[in-house]
C-alpha cells in the first residue's frame, strides 16, 4: 500500500490509513482520516465518466467516452500517446498517475439533472471515483458541478457553453475547458461584421433554459456593439421538434439575420426548418437574409447537413486544426475509431490529461492540491495554442474558432459533419478575454475548495 | 392577418400529424379496445422507413482512390452506390433526392407487417385484460422498438431531406395579396398536409363505402351482436391494426423531411395524440381528426409573439389548458359517446 | 399489535427489518469483487432512493390501487414538494424539518386543487386530466416560473441566500438539528463495507411510517369504502353516498405522500429540476407501481425497488465491467458473451427495462409480487406468515383493476 504524499505546500494533512489485512471502506466521511474523499489506497485510481449515454445528446456522450477511454489508455502507456508526446509539462510517462493504474466507470446522465447527479453519487460513493469528467448540457453540467463541491471531488466539466458554469455557478471543485457563449459572441462578431456589415437587424430565437438565455445574451451585447440591432428574442422550448410557430413570423418582421441559440437536436431542426421557410436567400431590407448559429459541433452538423452551407459559428476546437497536438490526438483517436473526433471529445480527452497532469505536479490526489496545480496554470501543446486555466473562475482561455458551414469537401458520406465545417478564423485569445466580475458571469463565488472527508 | 394565416398553416401542418396519429390510435381503440401505448412508436418506424429507403438506394460499394487522401493519410475510400452503376450517377442521384415519397412503397408494407405482427403476437392476448395491462405491455412495447432502432440507426437526428422539387418555399402572400414575403411557406409543408388530408378522406371512404368498412364501422359499434351474425371479426381487426400502423406509418415518413427523425420522436407526439384523442373523445373518428387540427393550430396561434407578451409561457401549455376545459365543459371529449373508458 | 391483524403485522415487521437491514442486504458481494463493483446497490444515495421512491409508490398505490383512479400527473406533486422543501432550505436553514413539512402540507394543497377539477370526470378522462395539469405544471416551471424554479438549471442553495434561522457553525448542508444527513458510519470486515448514513436512515423511517400509515388504511373503513367504490361506482351513488369526498381524500392523501418523497429527495440533495414534473417521471411511477403489483401492499416498494436498481447498477455496466467480469472464460466465448450482453446493459438499460414490463404484464398480471407468490408456492407449499399476509393482501384487488 503507497502513503500518499503530503500536498505540495502541506495544507493538508493526508495519510492512508492503512490497517493489515483490513480493506478501507470506499466512501468516507467525517470518521475518516485520510483527509480527502476517496483518497486511492491501492494500486488504482478511479475515474467517474458521467455522459449521456440514452437521451437526445446520447451520440454526443459517447464520442466523449471514446474520448476518455482513449485518454485513459493514453496515461496507462497502452496506444500511441497522443497528445502525451505534444503537451508541454513532461510529467506523465504511461505509468498511470502517481504509479497507480488509472481505471474508469461510466454512467449515463440522460441530459437530465437527477439523472445525472444519481450516476455521479454513484461513482463517489460506490465506485471511489476521485473525478468526475464529462456531460453535455450546462444544467447538468452546474448540477453536477454542485455535487461534486459538496462532496469533495474535482469536476471537469465536459461539453458546456453557458456563462453560468464558471459564472454564477462557478465552484471551487470544479474546471471548464471548453469556452462559454461569451466567448463564442466575442470571436463571431468581428467575423459577422466583416461579412455582413455593421447594419443588421437581427431576430433570436433562444433555447428556453440557462444556456440559451447566456448564448443570447452575449451575441445580443456582442452584436448590438457593433452596430446591429436586435428585434426580437424568442423563447423556445427545449426538444420542441416542430419550430415552425416560431420561424414563421421571422421573415416579415424586418430583420434581415436570424440567430439560432439552439443547441444539439434543436438546433438541427431549427436551421432545418429555417432553411424550408426559404430564410437564407431572401432578399430583406437590400440586403441577402443570413442564419448564424453560435454554437457548432460536428454532430450537428451532421444532422443538419447542407442547411448549413454559409452559416457562421464558433467552435472550442478542431481536428482540422494544424498543430502537432491536434495532429497527433486526431491520429491517434481516427486510428482507434475511424473518423475524426469532435470537439467535445477532445475538450473530454484533454481534461483527463490536464487532471492526471495536475495530479502528478501536485504530488497528491487530494482535491485542494489539484485545484492549486491547475488554478493559473498556463500550458500548450494541447490544441489551441497557450492555454490558460484562470484561477478566479476555472474557466479556460484560449484560441476560439470561427466555423463556417461548407459543401462536403471530400464527398465522403462518413465525413458529413466533420468536413462540412471549415475554419474560417483562429480568433486569438486576447480578443476574447472578459474580467472575472464581467456582468454576465456575476453572481457567483468559487468558495473554499473541499477535499470532503 | 398575414401572422395569423402563417399560424393556421402551421396549425393545419402540426394538425395533420396529429390527426393522423390520433386517428390510428382510435381505429385501433374503437374496434379493438385496446390503448396503443405504442403508437408513437409505430410514427417513428414510418419515419425511419423513409431513411431506411435513403440507406437503401445509396447501398454501396467501396472504391479506392489513391490520388487523394483520408483525414489520417491513407488513401481515401470513397463510396460509390451500386444504383450509380446501374443507371448511372445521375440518375441516381435524382432517384435518391426522391428518396422520401418513393418510401411510401416501404412503408405501407413494413408497417401492414409490423401491425400484423404487433396484434397477432401481443395485442390478441390482452383483448380481456385490463385497459392498464394494455397501456403497460404496449408502452414496454414503444420502449422496445424504440431502443432498437436506437441500436441500429444511432441516437443522432437523421436528415432526410424533401425532393429538389418541394424543398423549397413558395410566397402564398402574393396569390392572396399580400405584399411579398408576408406569407412564404414550405412546400413540403403543403405537401404534407394535402398528403394527410388524402389519407385521412381515404380512411373515411374505406370505412364508408366497403362492405369491410361497414363491418368495422358495426364492430366499432356492437361487436358482440356482428359477432353473433357469424362475422368474424377478430380476421378484420388484425388488417384493422395493420392499417392503422400503416396511417402512422405514413404519417411519419412523410414528416421526416419536417422534422430529422430521431429515435425518441415517438414518445414526443404519443402524450400529445393521446391527449388529442381524448379531447376529440375517445372512439370517435371525426372528433379525433377535429380535434387534431383544433389542437394544432391552437398552438400555432398561442405562439405568436403577440399572444406571448399578454401570456407568457402560453405556447407550452395551451394544448394541455384546451384540453382541461374541454374535458370540464364536455365531460367525453369533443365528440365522445357515454360510458366509453370511464369506468 | 400495533392495530394491525397477524398476517399484517408480519408483513410489517418484515417490511421493517428488510428497510433497517437494507445497507447490509444490498452489499453481498466484497467491495473489491468485480461482482460487488458491478451488483452491489447499498451505497447511500441509491439506498435513499429506494426509500423515496417507496414512499412515493405507496401513497400512489393508496389512490390507485384502492380506487382505480389512474393518475398519471403523480410527479407534479413530488415536483411541488422539492421546490418547497429547497425554498425552505433557501429561506430559513438547512434544517429538514420545517422543509418537509412544509413539502408535504404544499403539495396537499396542490392536490386539493387538481384533485377536486380532475375528480369530475372518471376513466381515462381523470387520467388525461392529471396529465395536463402535471405538463403545464413541468412546462411553467421549467419557463415562465423560472424566478421561482431556477428553470432547467434546478433550484439550488446559494451562499447568498437569506437563510435567517440557520444558527452558526451549523452544517452547510441538509441536516436535522444539526446532524448532518450525509453523516455516516462505515462497517467493514473481510472485503465487505458496509454504509450507514443518517439521509438513508431518516428515509427509512419515513418509509416504515408510510407503510404503516398505509396498511392502516387499506384495512380501515374508509379503504372498504374507496374499494367499494373501485368495484361499483354507480351502486354506491344508489345507495345514497356521495363518493367523491371520499375519493378525495385519496386523492390529497396521494399526493402528500408524494410531497413527503418530494421533500425527502431535496433533504438528502439540496437541489430539484422541473424535469421530475415531466410526464416520463409519472408514467414511472404508474410502471413501479403495476410492476410491483398493483393493490398489494408491499408491491409498491418491490416495484419502485426494481426500476431504481436497473436505472442506477445495470446503466453503469459497459463493455469494461463485461469484459472484467467474464475475464475467466475463453477468450472467443467472452467476447461472444460481451457481444450478446452488450445491448441490454449500459446505454441499453432501457431495453432491458422494456424487455421487463413486457414480460411482467404479459406473464404476471399481479406485478413481481405475483411472480414472488407462484415461486413461494412452487417451492414451499406451507408457506409462511408474510405469504399468507401478502396473499390476503392481493386478493383484496379486485380481478378487475382499474383504467
Amino acid at each position: 500500500m503507497k502513503k500518499a504524499n503530503f500536498s505540495r505546500r502541506g495544507v493538508l494533512k493526508t495519510g492512508a490509513v492503512a490497517g493489515a489485512g483490513l480493506m478501507l471502506p470506499t466512501y468516507l466521511r467525517a470518521e475518516s482520516h485520510t483527509g480527502f474523499t476517496n483518497a486511492p489506497t491501492g494500486d488504482t485510481v478511479t475515474f467517474g465518466f458521467n455522459v449521456p449515454q440514452t437521451g437526445p445528446d446520447a451520440e454526443e456522450g459517447l464520442d466523449e467516452l471514446r474520448a476518455q477511454e482513449l485518454a485513459v489508455q493514453h496515461l496507462n502507456g497502452e496506444g500511441d500517446g497522443g497528445m502525451l508526446s505534444t503537451f508541454s509539462q513532461k510529467n506523465l510517462d504511461g505509468t498511470g498517475i502517481l504509479g497507480k493504474k488509472v481505471n474508469f466507470v461510466t454512467g449515463d446522465t440522460q441530459t437530465k439533472s437527477d439523472v445525472a447527479r444519481a450516476a455521479a453519487q454513484s461513482m463517489i460513493q460506490k465506485d471511489g471515483c476521485i473525478m468526475i469528467n464529462g456531460g453535455s448540457s450546462s444544467g447538468v453540467a452546474v448540477a453536477v458541478q454542485g455535487l461534486c463541491q459538496e462532496a469533495g471531488v474535482i469536476f471537469m466539466a465536459g461539453l458546456t457553453h453557458s456563462n453560468d458554469t464558471t459564472g454564477k455557478d462557478r465552484k471551487a471543485n470544479g474546471f471548464r475547458h471548453f469556452f462559454n457563449a461569451y466567448m463564442s459572441a466575442a470571436a463571431l462578431a468581428p467575423v459577422l461584421e466583416k461579412a455582413y456589415g455593421t447594419d443588421r437587424q437581427a431576430y433570436h430565437l433562444t433555447a428556453d433554459y440557462t444556456w440559451g438565455w447566456t448564448q443570447q445574451e452575449s451575441m445580443a451585447a456582442a452584436t448590438e456593439a457593433m452596430g446591429w440591432t436586435t428585434t426580437q428574442n424568442v423563447l423556445t422550448p427545449v426538444g420542441a421538434g416542430d419550430f415552425s410557430s416560431y420561424i414563421a413570423p421571422v421573415l416579415n418582421s424586418g430583420a434581415d439575420i436570424l440567430v439560432l441559440n439552439h443547441y444539439g437536436g434543436d438546433m438541427v431542426n431549427s436551421l432545418t426548418q429555417a432553411v424550408q421557410f426559404g430564410l437564407k436567400g431572401k432578399q430583406i431590407n437590400g440586403k441577402d437574409f443570413q442564419i448564424i448559429v453560435p454554437l457548432y459541433s460536428e454532430l450537428m452538423a451532421k444532422g443538419a447537413g447542407s442547411n448549413i452551407e454559409g452559416v457562421y459559428g464558433s467552435m472550442n476546437w478542431n481536428w482540422q486544426l494544424q498543430d502537432d497536438a491536434t495532429k497527433a490526438f486526431v491520429k491517434s483517436f481516427g486510428e482507434k475509431y475511424g473518423f475524426p473526433p469532435s470537439n467535445a471529445a477532445h475538450t473530454c480527452y484533454v481534461q483527463t490529461l490536464l487532471y492526471a497532469d495536475a495530479v502528478t505536479r501536485a504530488g497528491s490526489f487530494n482535491p485542494c492540491a489539484v485545484v492549486e496545480a491547475l488554478e493559473d496554470f498556463e500550458f500548450d501543446g494541447m490544441g489551441n495554442g497557450p492555454t490558460t486555466y484562470r484561477g478566479s473562475d476555472h474557466q479556460c482561455f484560449k484560441d476560439v474558432l470561427v466555423m463556417e458551414g461548407t459543401a462536403s469537401a471530400s464527398g465522403n458520406a462518413n465525413m458529413v459533419g466533420y468536413d462540412t465545417l471549415k475554419i474560417v478564423e483562429q480568433t486569438p485569445r486576447a480578443q476574447v478575454e472578459y474580467p472575472e466580475d464581467h456582468p454576465m458571469f456575476a453572481g457567483g463565488a468559487l468558495g473554499d475548495c473541499n477535499p470532503g472527508a | 392577418m398575414d401572422a395569423i394565416i402563417l399560424q393556421i398553416l402551421n396549425g393545419l401542418d402540426k394538425g395533420s400529424a396529429y390527426a393522423l396519429i390520433a386517428l390510428g390510435l382510435t381505429l385501433i381503440f374503437g374496434t379493438l379496445g385496446v390503448v396503443n401505448f405504442a403508437h408513437g412508436a409505430l410514427f417513428m418506424i414510418g419515419a425511419f422507413c423513409a431513411v431506411t429507403m435513403q440507406r437503401l438506394l445509396t447501398l454501396s460499394h467501396t472504391v479506392i482512390d489513391p490520388s487523394q487522401t483520408d483525414f489520417l493519410g491513407n488513401p481515401l475510400q470513397t463510396k460509390v452506390p451500386y444504383l450509380a452503376s446501374i443507371i448511372g450517377a445521375d440518375g441516381a442521384q435524382a432517384l435518391i433526392a426522391w428518396a422520401v415519397p418513393l418510401s411510401i412503397i416501404l412503408v405501407i408494407p413494413v408497417m401492414l407487417f409490423v401491425g400484423w405482427a404487433i396484434e397477432r403476437g401481443l395485442i390478441k392476448h390482452f383483448y380481456k385484460r385490463p385497459h392498464a395491462d394494455q397501456i403497460l405491455v404496449t408502452f414496454g412495447l414503444a420502449i422496445v422498438l424504440q431502443e432498437i432502432i436506437r441500436a441500429v440507426y444511432g441516437a443522432n437526428p437523421i436528415q432526410s431531406p424533401a425532393p429538389p422539387m418541394f424543398s423549397g418555399s413558395i410566397d402564398l402572400g402574393q396569390y392572396l395579396g399580400f405584399q411579398a414575403n408576408a406569407i412564404v411557406y414550405p412546400i413540403w409543408r403543403l405537401v404534407y398536409f394535402g398528403f394527410s388530408t388524402l389519407i385521412i378522406g381515404a380512411v373515411f371512404a374505406f370505412l364508408q363505402f366497403t362492405t369491410f368498412g361497414m363491418v368495422v364501422r358495426a364492430g366499432m359499434a356492437d361487436r358482440e351482436t356482428v359477432g353473433m351474425l357469424g362475422i368474424d371479426i377478430d380476421k378484420r381487426f388484425t388488417l384493422m391494426f395493420g392499417l392503422a400502423a400503416a396511417v402512422a406509418g405514413l404519417a411519419g415518413a412523410m414528416y421526416a423531411p419536417i422534422v430529422s427523425p430521431n429515435y425518441h420522436m415517438g414518445m414526443d407526439f404519443l402524450v400529445l395524440s393521446f391527449v388529442v384523442v381524448v379531447v376529440g373523445g375517445m372512439g370517435s373518428l371525426p372528433g379525433a381528426v377535429f380535434a387534431g387540427f383544433l389542437l394544432g393550430i391552437l398552438q400555432g396561434f398561442a405562439s405568436m409573439n403577440e399572444v406571448k407578451a399578454i401570456l407568457p409561457g402560453i405556447d407550452q401549455i395551451v394544448i394541455y389548458l384546451v384540453a382541461i376545459i374541454i374535458l370540464l365543459t364536455r365531460p367525453r371529449g369533443l365528440m365522445g359517446r357515454v360510458g366509453v373508458m370511464e369506468d | 399489535m400495533l392495530g394491525l391483524t397477524k398476517k399484517d403485522f408480519s408483513l410489517f415487521i418484515l417490511v421493517v427489518a428488510l428497510t433497517l437491514l437494507a445497507p447490509i442486504i444490498l452489499n453481498p458481494f466484497p467491495v473489491n469483487s468485480s461482482l460487488g463493483q458491478t451488483f452491489n446497490a447499498g451505497y447511500p444515495a441509491l439506498l435513499q432512493r429506494f426509500a423515496i421512491f417507496g414512499i412515493l409508490v405507496v401513497g400512489f398505490n393508496i389512490l390507485f390501487g384502492l380506487t382505480g383512479y389512474l393518475s398519471f400527473g403523480h410527479a407534479a406533486f413530488l415536483g411541488v414538494g422539492s421546490y418547497a422543501a429547497v425554498w425552505m432550505f433557501k429561506l430559513l436553514s438547512f434544517n429538514i424539518i420545517p422543509a418537509i413539512v412544509l413539502s408535504v402540507v404544499v403539495a396537499g394543497l396542490f392536490s386539493v386543487v387538481i384533485g377536486y377539477v380532475s375528480l369530475r370526470r372518471s376513466g381515462i378522462y381523470f387520467s388525461i386530466l392529471t396529465l395536463a395539469f402535471a405538463q403545464m405544471s413541468y412546462a411553467l416551471a421549467y419557463s415562465v416560473l423560472t424566478p421561482l424554479t431556477n428553470g432547467e438549471t434546478g433550484l439550488q442553495v446559494y451562499p447568498s441566500d437569506p437563510q435567517v434561522l440557520a444558527s452558526v457553525g451549523a452544517p452547510s448542508a441538509p441536516h436535522i438539528f444539526g446532524l448532518p444527513m450525509a453523516q455516516s458510519a462505515t462497517w467493514s470486515g473481510g472485503g465487505w463495507v458496509f454504509t450507514f448514513e443518517v439521509g438513508y436512515y431518516l428515509c427509512a423511517l419515513m418509509l416504515i411510517l408510510a407503510f404503516y400509515l398505509s396498511i392502516r388504511i387499506f384495512r380501515s373503513p374508509f379503504g372498504m369504502m374507496l374499494r367499494a367504490i373501485k368495484s361499483n361506482q354507480t351502486r354506491m351513488n344508489y345507495t345514497g353516498l356521495n363518493a367523491k369526498p371520499y375519493m378525495l381524500r385519496a386523492f390529497i392523501i396521494s399526493g402528500m405522500y408524494a410531497g413527503l418523497a418530494g421533500g425527502l429527495l431535496a433533504a438528502m440533495d439540496p437541489l430539484t429540476g422541473a424535469e421530475r414534473m415531466y410526464w416520463t417521471a409519472s408514467g414511472e411511477i404508474v410502471v413501479m407501481a403495476i410492476l410491483g403489483g398493483v393493490g398489494t401492499l408491499i408491491g409498491p416498494v418491490v416495484g419502485s425497488g426494481v426500476i431504481k436498481y436497473l436505472e442506477n447498477i445495470v446503466s453503469k455496466i459497459n463493455d469494461n465491467v463485461l469484459h472484467s467480469a467474464l475475464r475467466a472464460l475463453p477468450d472467443g466465448l467472452e467476447n461472444f458473451l460481451v457481444n450478446i450482453i452488450h445491448p441490454f446493459v449500459g446505454e441499453g438499460w432501457h431495453l432491458t427495462l422494456g424487455l421487463l414490463f413486457m414480460v411482467v404484464v404479459i406473464f404476471l398480471p399481479g406485478g413481481l409480487v405475483q411472480g414472488g407468490q407462484k415461486l413461494g408456492a412452487m417451492f414451499n407449499r406451507q408457506s409462511g406468515n408474510t405469504t399468507a399476509a401478502e396473499r390476503d393482501a392481493a386478493r383484496q384487488t379486485p380481478s378487475k383493476p382499474a383504467e
